[in-house]
């Protein structure tokens, strides 16, 4: 039966097993609209305040699901509007399809109105994108973009759709089951004993994990290796939650922000065994030691890309890790052990001055007791989001996480106003209740999508570390920059709690942690949106393990 | 490590903006193009390109994992300069004088170049070779007034069975 080209989009998203998709309409997808509002009883649509908040969305529902995430805009500013959101995903790896309207075929090229070359626009922050200027094409384009979004090291793609397709009629013919990812790459054999030989040979091995241990489900995999080979674990910006902070093993995140702990024991260690990590440059590692690496990723393009390891292995890491155990040993290192237990202590004193030192300054709610607050009443389910600055690094350093799949941050991009919209996805996604860190500069971006989280009831808890700085930037200018606090000092007047208010959300001010005890409890027993405004100094900073740089 | 020159031969889906991707990923990741060609296949579904870059092993490598991570790249192959027929093609127009007409002559059949369009103001040659072939014989041109010129860039393939399929 011959169908819209609408009415097909829909029927593949059905298909593929989409019951949720974030957008905001246009003159470019009306079609594509009546259609979703005719079967809104087998797929939802959750309208966002703005495009970014709805490929923010889909980037959240993702994240916390490991589902491709669905978003449609309209053409021109709707499909740029979503670019920031698609790049932020692209960094992290994350599945998401989004789906755009242009104009008809016949305008394609004429500066029509509301239109723009979204797919020249979006080829360098997309796994691919397509154009469908052919409705026979339109299904199996649709297919191959969820195909591609989930395959191997997933990532966001982009589907294009001008207006006179999604009027076009022609045949279409579900499929009984979504689309198959392509098959993994499994690390061959060879190469995993060679990898056996290095670590039996090694005395202190690190155990550096990312991103890729979390898509790839190898949680349960990696700590056994670190049982194996006793040794320490850390992990990238990206890798955490994917094991419970207080495994004994794991020294947290490493990097420019990271713990001491981990930073010191990757900087000492004789061999490095990096799985599902790309050694970005925020992750800092310097090997000064010349340590032996071991980097297993699934992507081939980030092997010696970043680093040159000793030895790279393309593969799943589940996978690998599952065939390379066996190879191993049972390992003992005393000394390294304890050589680890004294970066700890060490670690504890620095902190533990620096709590001193806040102390004896009398400062009002220090980032610690903030998220020891909130994470004191929060359930090892709910899911933590964050936004871009001081306070994702604080929650990075200090949450108490414990699942795979419950910390939500821009990680690669480093998109300040990610939060509101990858919270709303993610709540949407799970039906948890989602707790976002953010500041009031990340907050002050997309704080719009307030609207949206009400609409929809999400349980949220929206906890605003309140400096009235760009914290992250005044750190630097008052360490580098003469104390020049360039367009950092914000000097608003803004009252979030109004602001929550305005919007139809709940909301509180706190300057003490009785204060936020009180708020935090009225706000975890909150059906909806609930907004804790937190005065936090504006001198507080991230504390770095090493000696840091200003880019 | 060794700098020099890379030829590679990339086969790719015949659709429209694949030429984008694959030259944009050369520029996105910082890499420099020598010179880049394109042009159909014996399959109507592929088209292949053939790019010359200088560099390392390590940008090498890099190049051709990225390439192979583009979803319209179906295969990529460096060139093995000692087996490979590697051809580029010069259209040039040259002053033409009665002073220098007789060594132009000359110059063109010791390259075997062909003169291709003639006027009583200008001649047309047309040679094909190698890089190196091209170049001297530009140099060559150059006294006698060179009003302009176009160069195809490479093409390069194997020699024997060696093949880069566009069907797998």
């Amino acid at each position: 039966m011959k169908i819209s080209g609408a009415k097909i989009v829909v029927e593949t998203l059905i298909e593929q097993g989409c019951d949720t998709v974030f957008g905001f309409p246009g003159g470019q997808v009306i079609d594509l609209f009546d259609e979703l509002y005719l079967s809104q009883d087998r797929i939802k649509h959750i309208l966002t305040a703005h495009e970014q908040g709805a490929a923010h969305a889909a980037d959240g529902f993702a994240r916390s699901t490991g589902k491709v995430g669905v978003c449609i805009a309209t053409s021109g500013p709707g499909a740029t509007n979503l670019v920031t959101g698609i790049a932020t995903a692209y960094l992290d790896s994350v599945p998401v399809v989004a789906i755009t309207g242009n104009v008809s075929c016949s305008l394609i090229g004429r500066d029509s109105f509301q239109e723009v070359d979204i797919l020249g626009v979006t080829m360098p922050v997309t796994k691919h994108n397509f154009i469908v200027k052919d409705i026979r094409e339109l299904a199996d384009t649709l297919r191959s973009a969820f195909k591609i979004a989930k395959s191997g090291r997933p990532g966001p793609v982009l589907v294009d759709i001008p207006k006179d397709v999604q009027t076009a009629e022609w045949d279409f013919e579900p499929r009984p089951d979504p689309v198959r990812p392509y098959p993994l790459t499994f690390a061959s054999e060879n190469k995993l004993r060679r990898a056996a030989e290095l670590i039996n040979n090694s005395q202190k091995p690190f155990i550096y994990f990312g991103g890729g241990v979390v898509t790839g489900k190898a949680s349960k995999e990696i700590l056994s290796l670190a049982d194996k080979l006793d040794a320490p674990l850390g992990c990238s910006l990206m890798g955490l939650s994917a094991v419970p902070y207080d495994n004994p093993r794991f020294l947290g995140m490493n990097g420019k922000h990271g713990h001491y702990a981990s930073f010191a024991a990757l900087t000492e260690a004789d061999l490095v065994i990096a799985l599902g990590v790309r050694f970005s440059d925020r992750s800092a590692f310097e090997g000064e030691n010349n340590p032996r690496i071991i980097h297993i990723d699934i992507d081939n393009a980030e092997l010696d890309k970043n680093i040159t390891a000793d030895l790279a292995i393309e593969g799943d890491i589940k996978d690998s890790l599952y065939r390379l155990i066996p190879m191993l040993g049972e390992q003992k290192h005393p000394e390294w052990s304890k050589r680890i237990e004294e970066l700890r202590g060490e670690e504890r004193s620095r902190y533990n001055q620096a709590d001193k030192e806040r102390n004896n300054a009398e400062a009002i709610l220090s980032p610690h007791d903030i998220i020891g607050v909130i994470s004191g009443i929060a359930s090892e389910d709910d899911i933590i989001v964050t936004d871009v600055g001081q306070h994702q690094m604080w929650t990075a350093q200090f949450y108490p996480l414990r699942k795979p799949r419950t910390f939500l941050t821009s990680g690669g991009l480093g998109t300040m106003g990610y939060g509101m919209g990858a919270a709303i996805g993610a709540s949407t996604a799970t039906g948890k209740r989602t707790i976002l860190f953010t500041g009031d500069g990340s907050f002050g971006m997309n704080l719009n999508e307030l609207a949206t989280s009400v609409t929809q009831k999400v349980p949220l808890v929206v906890v605003i570390m309140n400096n009235g700085v760009l914290g992250m930037v005044r750190q630097i200018q008052t360490s580098f920059y003469d104390k020049h606090y360039s367009a950092t000092t914000l000097g608003r007047q803004t009252d979030f709690v109004k602001v929550a208010e305005a919007f139809g959300a709940k909301g509180g001010r706190a300057t003490t942690t009785e204060e936020l005890q009180k708020l935090a409890k009225e706000a975890f027993a909150y059906k909806g949106t609930f907004v804790i405004d937190c005065a936090v100094d504006c001198d507080e900073t991230v504390q770095s393990p090493m000696q840091i740089s200003q880019d | 490590m060794e700098y020099k020159q890379y030829v590679i031969g990339v086969i790719v889906s015949n659709v429209s903006g694949v030429l984008s991707r694959v030259s944009g990923m050369f520029t996105r990741r910082g890499f420099n193009i020598d010179c880049l060609t394109v042009g159909e296949t014996e399959s109507a579904s592929f088209s292949r390109i053939t790019v010359a870059f200088h560099g390392d092993n390590d940008i090498r490598d890099k190049i051709l994992k990225q390439l192979e991570k583009l979803h319209d790249v179906k295969e990529v192959e460096i060139l093995d300069p000692n087996d490979t027929v590697i051809r580029e093609l010069l259209l040039i127009k040259i002053r033409n004088s009665p002073t220098t007409r007789q060594d132009i002559m000359t110059a063109v059949e010791i390259f075997r170049s062909k003169i291709v369009d003639y006027s009583t103001t200008a001649l047309i040659c047309e040679l094909t070779g190698e890089t190196q072939k091209i170049d001297a014989f530009i140099d060559l041109m150059k006294p006698y007034g060179i009003m302009e010129m176009c160069r195809t860039g490479i093409v390069a393939i194997e020699r024997g069975d060696n093949c880069l399929k566009t069907a797998k």
